[in-house]
């Protein structure tokens, strides 16, 4: 086999499933009448056209980057997180928490309080699922999402009581939401709505890339999940490791919901994880589960998440397209995944291309 | 106190429907060695299309049964589609099952609420079916309202437990299906063909998502919203594991998290000043409880549930 075969072979498995992806989402936009080729260009190409829509594809982007890294170490570590939701609205909660208690404590102190609030909040939450995984051998795919639906319970029931805005008890309008969190624990903001958060996001990128790739520890993470039983033969602790990576995956979603919070909406209301939890394994899947590929993925699909709320006016597209079209993604990348590992098969390939060319030889 | 109570087990039955069937699908694919956490997104597109059907033929309006029993049908039609799906991505390519089923579950959460801002729009709803009073039984005090009148698919639901139980443990089939799902190296040198028994499981299977997803928009709530399924598949999956495989235990299990959620009912009905959401949050709970205490023990698990099974590699 040659490399360029090899090189070849990758690459048109790539691009079918490109192919492929872009067609089924074509048949369910056929399926409702839209207009193809509009509505790709209005959700993958319109909000690049002018600098406002670009930094709200980067506030969007923000938040998908820190959750999608904090699922790709607990994805290396052999644990599928889909719990980011439960784990960013436990985030949130801890941040309004402190906000609302310290009101008056100086900035320096109190916003890194708070997003160390959030990131022990959602740091355990996503212990929970780590440890019933690691001791009771829960699946982790149930409990996490579990823990999403009580943790949006819990969101509701908190901003309806505890954290009720005191406005709304006096002019009664109803809305669950809090007031409007102390200006000490804002987070500044570069131009227009896009805050300090995008340079938080990449720190944090190095970080965990030296964590998983230079690090004991992230070498540990990393053999625990690609070989449970060969990590336990070599000595390592495969179910401490499967809790801690998911705690440390739990307290990314947290602290992606306090800055978040701190840098756009800077009120707890109704709304604000909007599917980042779940769009997060689609953004990890599609960077390749490296750090430096999670930053570019996750502004493209800050870029489809922005793109779909576009949709709706510009061409009668409903915003859960967007939902389809990450669907169709998982599903596209795992099977090509396997196609191209599958080494049986590009055998097959090569030797029918060599019979091929001898014939026209 | 016995009203309530009467009110409360009365409702079991009729809503633990959905959750049952879906799970007995859901064993069915794991018997065959296939974890379909795709469940979700099935019970959408089935409730999504067996909404739309008696919808688009009454307007909203009273419609003939036949449009209900061809919103069923369409909906089983559409889950065993998803069924051949899922079996295309996890059993032909082999792809890892777990993300493959978020994957789907995505897509067909995301499909049906696309497709239903389209053909629908908003809240719609539409005249369900009746509840069937079964002659004499029905007027026995207690047990006539808790047993004896429900709606026809409850009574086939519950009629369809034996029937399972007896394609999985008596026919040539359901020995074929849980030998692919125990040892498929074994049942292929047997000359059972294991792709295919598992393309069949999950045809089934997805039928019986998309059927119950149906339910709970046409027979249950009588309309369809994004939220209609709120995770009843992920239960519906959990509820296996604690079923251990077994289609009696899984009805108790069905039976019990229903009883867990009509507590929230219940609490609104009576107006006690008790946290609604607390109540919401109640059978999520108890899944994970449930799930603590019954997932060590996995002596009763398809040995080869979600390994893909390649028969060109030794293991």
């Amino acid at each position: 086999m040659t490399r360029g075969f090899r090189i070849a072979f990758k690459a048109a498995i790539i691009l079918i499933a490109i192919v492929a992806a872009v067609l089924i989402a074509s048949v369910i936009l056929w399926l409702i009448g839209a207009e193809v080729g509009a509505t790709f260009y209005t959700i993958c190409i319109a909000p690049l056209t002018n600098m406002l829509h670009i930094s709200e594809v980067l506030i969007r982007a923000i938040p998908l980057c820190i959750i999608a890294i904090g699922i790709s170490v607990a994805y290396r570590s052999g644990i599928i997180n889909i719990g980011a939701e439960g784990q960013m609205a436990m985030g949130i909660l801890a941040f309004t928490g402190v906000a609302l208690a310290f009101p008056d404590v100086p900035r320096p102190v109190l916003l890194p309080l708070a997003l160390l609030a959030s990131v022990i909040g959602g740091g355990v939450w996503g212990y929970i699922p780590g440890i019933l995984r690691a001791k009771l051998n829960v699946s982790e795919l149930l409990s996490t999402v579990m823990l999403n639906y009580i943790a949006a319970q819990f969101y509701s029931l908190c901003l309806r009581t505890i954290y009720l805005d005191p406005a709304e008890q006096v002019y009664g309008t109803g809305t669950p939401q809090s007031m409007r969190l102390t200006e000490n624990v804002w987070l500044g903001r570069i131009t227009g709505r896009l805050h300090y958060g995008v340079i938080i996001a990449i720190v944090l990128a190095v970080l965990i890339y030296i964590l998983m790739w230079k690090t004991t520890i992230g070498f540990r993470m990393r053999a625990s999940g690609s070989g449970a039983r060969a990590a336990r033969y070599a000595g390592i602790s495969v179910g401490f490791y499967a809790a801690l990576s998911m705690a440390i995956s739990g307290a990314f979603s947290g602290l992606a919901g306090g800055i978040e919070l701190a840098g756009v909406h800077r009120r707890a209301i109704e709304g604000i994880t909007n599917n980042y939890g779940f769009s997060g394994v689609v953004v990890a899947l599609f960077g390749g589960l490296h750090p430096f590929g999670i930053i570019p993925a996750s502004f493209f699909f800050g870029l489809m998440i922005y793109g779909a709320t576009l949709a709706p006016s510009k061409v009668g597209v409903p915003a859960n397209i967007v939902q389809v079209m990450q669907g169709i993604i998982i599903i596209v990348i795992v099977t090509a995944q396997m196609v191209l590992s599958n080494a049986y098969f590009q055998d097959r390939v090569w030797r029918k291309y060599q019979s091929l060319r001898k014939k026209e030889a | 106190m016995l009203d309530i109570l009467t009110n409360m087990l009365a409702m079991c039955i009729p809503f633990s429907v959905a959750l049952l069937l879906a799970s007995i699908g859901e064993m069915f694919n794991q018997r065959a060695g296939v974890f379909n956490l795709g469940c979700e997104g099935v019970m959408a597109m089935g409730a999504f299309i067996g909404m739309l059907i008696p919808f688009a033929a009454g307007g909203g309006g009273a419609v003939s049964q036949w449009y209900n029993f061809f919103g069923f049908v369409a909906a089983a039609a559409l889950g065993a589609v998803f069924g051949i799906i899922f079996a295309v991505i996890t059993v032909t390519f082999r792809a890892p099952q777990g993300i493959a089923g978020i994957g789907l579950q995505m897509f067909g959460v995301g499909t049906a609420g696309t497709l239903f801002r389209h053909f629908v729009g908003g809240t719609q709803s539409i005249p369900g079916i009746p509840d069937i009073d079964i002659p004499l039984l029905s007027k026995i005090p207690f047990f006539g309202d808790v047993l004896f009148s429900h709606n026809a698919m409850a009574y086939l639901a519950y009629l369809f437990i034996p029937v399972a139980m007896y394609i999985l443990f008596k026919t040539p089939w359901g020995l074929k299906v849980r030998a692919a799902g125990t040892n498929p190296r074994a049942a292929d040198s047997m000359g059972i063909n294991v792709t295919r028994t598992r393309y069949e499981a999950l045809m089934l299977g997805g039928a019986l998502a998309g059927l119950a997803g149906a339910y709970l928009s046409i027979a249950q709530a009588k309309m369809f919203s994004d939220t209609l399924i709120s995770g009843r598949g992920f239960i519906a999956v959990a509820l296996v594991y604690f079923g251990h495989w077994h289609p009696l235990q899984i009805m108790g299990g069905a039976l019990l998290f229903t009883f867990a959620q009509t507590f929230q009912t219940i609490i609104q009905s009576m107006g006690i000043s008790f946290p609604y959401e607390l109540a919401v949050m109640l059978p999520y709970v108890l899944v994970i409880v449930v799930l603590s205490f019954t997932s060590k023990d996995q002596t009763m698990a398809p040995s080869s549930l979600g390994k893909p099974f390649n028969r060109e590699i030794r293991t």
